[in-house]
């Protein structure tokens, strides 16, 4: 049943202080107000007990307005109390009115149907530290004795977005993530380790013990790795590993700024990447978990932005839309100094399971994670990182043995490239990484250049 | 202030905490961002709040409120002990905290200019619109320019009696200039890739001079797509102060938090290369090295009164000669390898619980300088601004990036070289370092920008830095 805002005590809240914020500021400046108010909890675990656990109540207020022709001045505060809010209002105005006039403002949004998106669970909204205990309680036990590390959060928060141009928009979100790590004991006293992640609208969908075993047979199966040559290896990265990468192209290349100012590869139109590789932006997905609208109060729709390996599309807020004479995507996180971001990136799945990928590997590596991953030119889209919690040898398609953790230095572009994936899994998942979230599967990729190993 | 954070504490113990502290914090933020003589972001922020911290058995609890009211601290304190009895389903051995004085205090930091007070809007945002008309001006596709600026209000209470209120000032800025070629970027920062930061007002932005500085990066990321690449092989290396910053903070600052030594990040952050049972033993590099972690330099971005524990700031030897002897600690870790509390535990705002961060961890000055190492190096590279960095879960195994680097031949300064990275381990790069520049070019770089923590934490760490030479370096990774 679809979500009735009106009766949502979040929503009436934020849309009467949105309101209230509008009134004051009235005709002196068009406005953009938005409201946020939720509960955020993570409970943590390291040396198979819960650490560090924490919880919060979350509520601010966010405003941004324009004076004149485009003096432009946003301020935000945790306290929505009526003296605060009138204080936020008039420091903005304020602010404002000392700013140059931005001849590129592009404007506010006008009021636009928007997507019927409720990414929203009940349960997980409402989910007390004893649930999330049991999630973490069930992967640590998993282990059979093996130290465990990780966390189990649950988020939920309900957003307004309201303008003097007359929007008015609300929504609501549900997470829960699991992400841990079980480390088995090694004769050179370094722990194997192995992980599982499992990301959901629901907390009900976080199965600790099933994750727990995963990373549990990861650790055992690490201990006594080989150390390996760098060089130029095919793999199968395992989702995790491909959302890490992911995040490079969609922050530095599809974003319509970067590409505006020419750091960016994309070439539109051109065929960029192989043609196994699909890549869209869509909110509007159940499987998703982002908003129905953007930071300026856009509508977001699907966006596509790789397809069949030719690259389409570009993340636009409205100013970089507005420099292109193109319709905004819904792609702003309220940052123009930034640009447009694809927030809920998908990259398409294909036919084969994991276990075909890994059998359609001659020699090569099948890797879990890579981390610390950072990016040394956005042009090339070269990134170096490393391995983390599993990396296998792959022989006649088999996995022989445990491999050392490897650094890499790869251009992301150059491995998706054409020609260059082998396979696509069909085991897309939602994960959480450093720059949101990604629905991805395992890629087979025919090379992965790893520049080091554990002597340097 | 004080009744709020009292008010926690106490409904916190009646709902069963052995121990319970709260803190209330208000914090006024601003950033402003220009971009090719536009001012594209100006954000303002408030935050305020309480956070507190349960500790019942062996298990903590935290939560947090952003209600200003004795109804929402004393729910925040039933709350945090709620959670800390959900804690210990999952429980762990007995947990000791170290001793920490009884502390009534007032402390602040001091300032010549407060940023947001005595100096105006339309003069902070103008510096930043003419920096980047210079860059443009240079003729440079994509200038730069942004400042951060933090006023940090703190009230804490413990239920062993400590009632400490602090105030911090803190601010900053960069400007970076990025030239476009056929098939890739350069760019040059000023001061350094994240700014230069401290506890300081805006007399620490004026001193910076970007205006002045905004030609000469400029002119060095054009030159730059021109240059050479930085050839691979291994070679004396000389590093600059700034991108010496980054090498202490990344595999020796992380590499020493106690918590990640016991495994407390091992899922996320990750561990450390170095075991508790060699600490007093273990060469962690050459004699030359002396590295403290204190967080009573004046003006420095790591210092405060007291931390987020309320145990005082101090000055602690990490190594000393060579030898690792201290590490980062707070007052849940610190007994667990028989020490007292480093006064290291802070957290990012009220929503947050405390952790051990870094504080001024620094390289201590040595007797060379950086005009010395050029004069005594036959074949080398000298490096300086970080452009990338990245480093494994041990901190162990780094490769770093930078902006910058120059051919060293002879003793002399030659061409300019693009695209410079070089790589090694921990202990044995340390091992490698002759040669450490001297009190006169001893700088107390400032990062802003530290991740640590799930829910994610950004921590303000200082870093005294001095140039210094390492031999037998690989270079030129790709």
């Amino acid at each position: 049943m679809a979500w009735d805002a009106s009766t949502d005590e979040a929503a009436q809240a934020g849309l009467e202080r949105c309101e209230a914020v509008l009134a004051k500021v009235g005709a002196r400046a068009q406005a953009l107000v938005t409201f946020e108010r939720g509960h955020s909890a993570l409970t943590r675990f390291a040396n198979s007990r819960i650490h560090q656990n924490v919880a919060s109540d979350e509520e601010h207020v966010r405003l941004r307005v324009i004076v004149g022709e485009g003096q432009v001045a946003q301020a935000t505060t945790t306290r929505t109390d009526p003296e605060s809010l009138d204080r936020l209002v008039e420091q903005t105005l304020a602010a404002a009115a000392l700013r140059p006039a931005d001849p590129e403002f592009p404007g506010l949004a006008e009021p636009a149907e928007l997507a019927d998106v409720d990414h929203w669970d009940d349960a997980t909204a409402a989910a007390d530290p004893d649930a999330r205990a049991a999630v973490v309680a069930d992967f640590v036990a998993a282990g059979d004795g093996m130290e465990s590390a990780g966390y189990c959060s649950t988020d939920a928060a309900v957003h307004v977005l309201a303008t003097s141009t007359g929007i008015r928009c609300t929504s609501r979100y549900a997470m829960a993530q699991l992400d841990g790590i079980h480390r088995a004991p090694t004769a050179a006293g370094v722990p194997s380790d192995g992980y599982a992640q499992a990301t959901s609208q629901r907390l009900a969908d976080l199965d600790g013990g099933a994750a727990g075993s995963v990373a549990a047979a990861k650790a055992r199966a690490g201990v006594a790795p080989i150390e390996l040559d760098p060089g130029s290896y095919e793999v199968v990265l395992e989702p995790k590993a491909v959302a890490a990468l992911l995040l490079f192209p969609a922050w530095l290349g599809f974003n319509a700024k970067a590409h505006q100012e020419g750091t960016s590869f994309v070439h539109l139109g051109e065929q960029q990447m192989d043609e196994r590789i699909d890549l869209w932006d869509d909110a509007t997905d159940p499987r998703a978990l982002g908003r129905p609208y953007d930071a300026e109060g856009t509508p977001k729709r699907r966006l596509d932005l790789v397809r069949a390996g030719v690259t389409v599309g570009l993340a636009h807020d409205r100013r970089t839309a507005r420099l292109a004479g193109v319709e905004p995507t819904g792609s702003s996180i309220g940052n123009e100094s930034f640009g447009g971001y694809p927030t809920d990136l998908f990259l398409g799945a294909g036919h084969q399971t994991r276990e075909e990928l890994i059998a359609s590997v001659e020699r090569g590596l099948l890797v879990t994670d890579l981390w610390y991953n950072r990016i040394l030119d956005p042009k090339t889209q070269v990134v170096t990182g490393l391995t983390r919690n599993g990396l296998f040898l792959i022989e006649d398609g088999q996995i022989t043995r445990p491999v050392q953790n490897l650094r890499y230095t790869q251009s992301v572009v150059a491995a998706l490239g054409p020609g260059h994936v082998l396979g696509v899994g069909d085991d897309a998942v939602l994960v959480s990484n450093e720059g949101g979230v990604v629905h991805c599967p395992s890629l087979h990729l025919a090379a992965f250049a790893f520049t080091g190993n554990a002597r340097g | 202030m004080f009744d709020l954070a009292q008010a926690a504490v106490e409904a916190a113990l009646a709902a069963g905490a052995r121990y319970a502290d709260a803190r209330l914090m208000i914090v006024r933020y601003e950033q402003m961002a220009a971009r090719n003589g536009v001012v594209e972001d100006l954000t303002q922020t408030e935050t305020a709040g309480i956070g507190v911290r349960a500790l019942i058995g062996s298990s903590w609890g935290f939560h947090a409120t952003p209600e200003l009211s004795d109804e929402a601290a004393r729910r925040a304190g039933r709350q945090a002990a709620a959670v800390a009895r959900a804690s210990a389903r999952v429980a762990g051995p007995e947990l000791e905290l170290a001793p920490a004085p009884v502390v009534v205090d007032s402390w602040s930091s001091t300032w010549e200019e407060h940023p947001l007070d005595d100096v105006s809007l339309g003069e902070r945002a103008d510096q930043l619109v003419a920096v980047t008309e210079a860059i443009a001006a240079a003729g440079v596709p994509v200038g730069q320019a942004s400042h951060q600026i933090w006023d940090t209000e703190k009230w804490f209470v413990s239920s062993e009696g400590s009632r400490i209120d602090q105030r911090l000032v803190e601010c900053g800025a960069v400007i970076d200039a990025t030239a476009i070629g056929d098939g890739e970027t350069q760019r040059r920062s000023y001061p350094g890739v994240r700014g230069q930061y401290g506890t300081r007002g805006w007399e620490l932005v004026r001193e910076l001079d970007l205006l002045g500085n905004a030609p000469r990066i400029a002119e060095e990321a054009q030159a730059l797509l021109r240059a050479p690449q930085c050839p691979s092989g291994t070679t004396t290396l000389i590093l600059g102060s700034e991108q010496m910053a980054l090498q202490i903070h990344e595999s020796i600052g992380h590499a020493v938090e106690l918590d990640r030594i016991l495994g407390w990040e091992a899922a996320f952050a990750g561990t450390s290369w170095l075991d508790p049972a060699q600490l007093g033993s273990l060469r962690y590099g050459s004699e030359i090295m002396n590295v403290t972690a204190d967080a009573t330099l004046p003006g420095a971005l790591g210092s405060f009164g007291y931390d987020d524990e309320g145990v005082p700031a101090q000055r602690v030897d990490i190594v000393r000669d060579g030898t690792w002897v201290g590490v980062l600690s707070g007052r849940d870790s610190a007994p667990l390898i028989g020490r007292e509390s480093g006064g290291m535990v802070r957290a990012d705002g009220p929503a947050r619980l405390p952790m051990v961060r870094m504080t001024n961890v620094g390289l201590l000055p040595g007797d060379s300088s950086l005009e010395e190492m050029i004069a005594a190096t036959d074949d080398g590279i000298y490096m300086d601004t970080n452009r990338s960095w990245s480093i494994d879960d041990k901190r162990l195994n780094f490769q770093f990036g930078c902006e910058i680097a120059w051919e060293v031949k002879d003793g002399k300064l030659g061409r300019m070289l693009r695209n410079p990275t070089y790589t090694g381990i921990g202990p044995q790069f340390w091992a490698s370092m002759d040669m450490v520049g001297g009190p006169d070019e001893w700088r107390f770089w400032g990062t802003a920008n530290c991740g640590k923590g799930q829910p994610m934490q950004v921590g303000h760490t200082g870093h005294p830095s001095v140039p210094a030479r390492f031999a037998d370096v690989r270079v030129g990774v790709r």
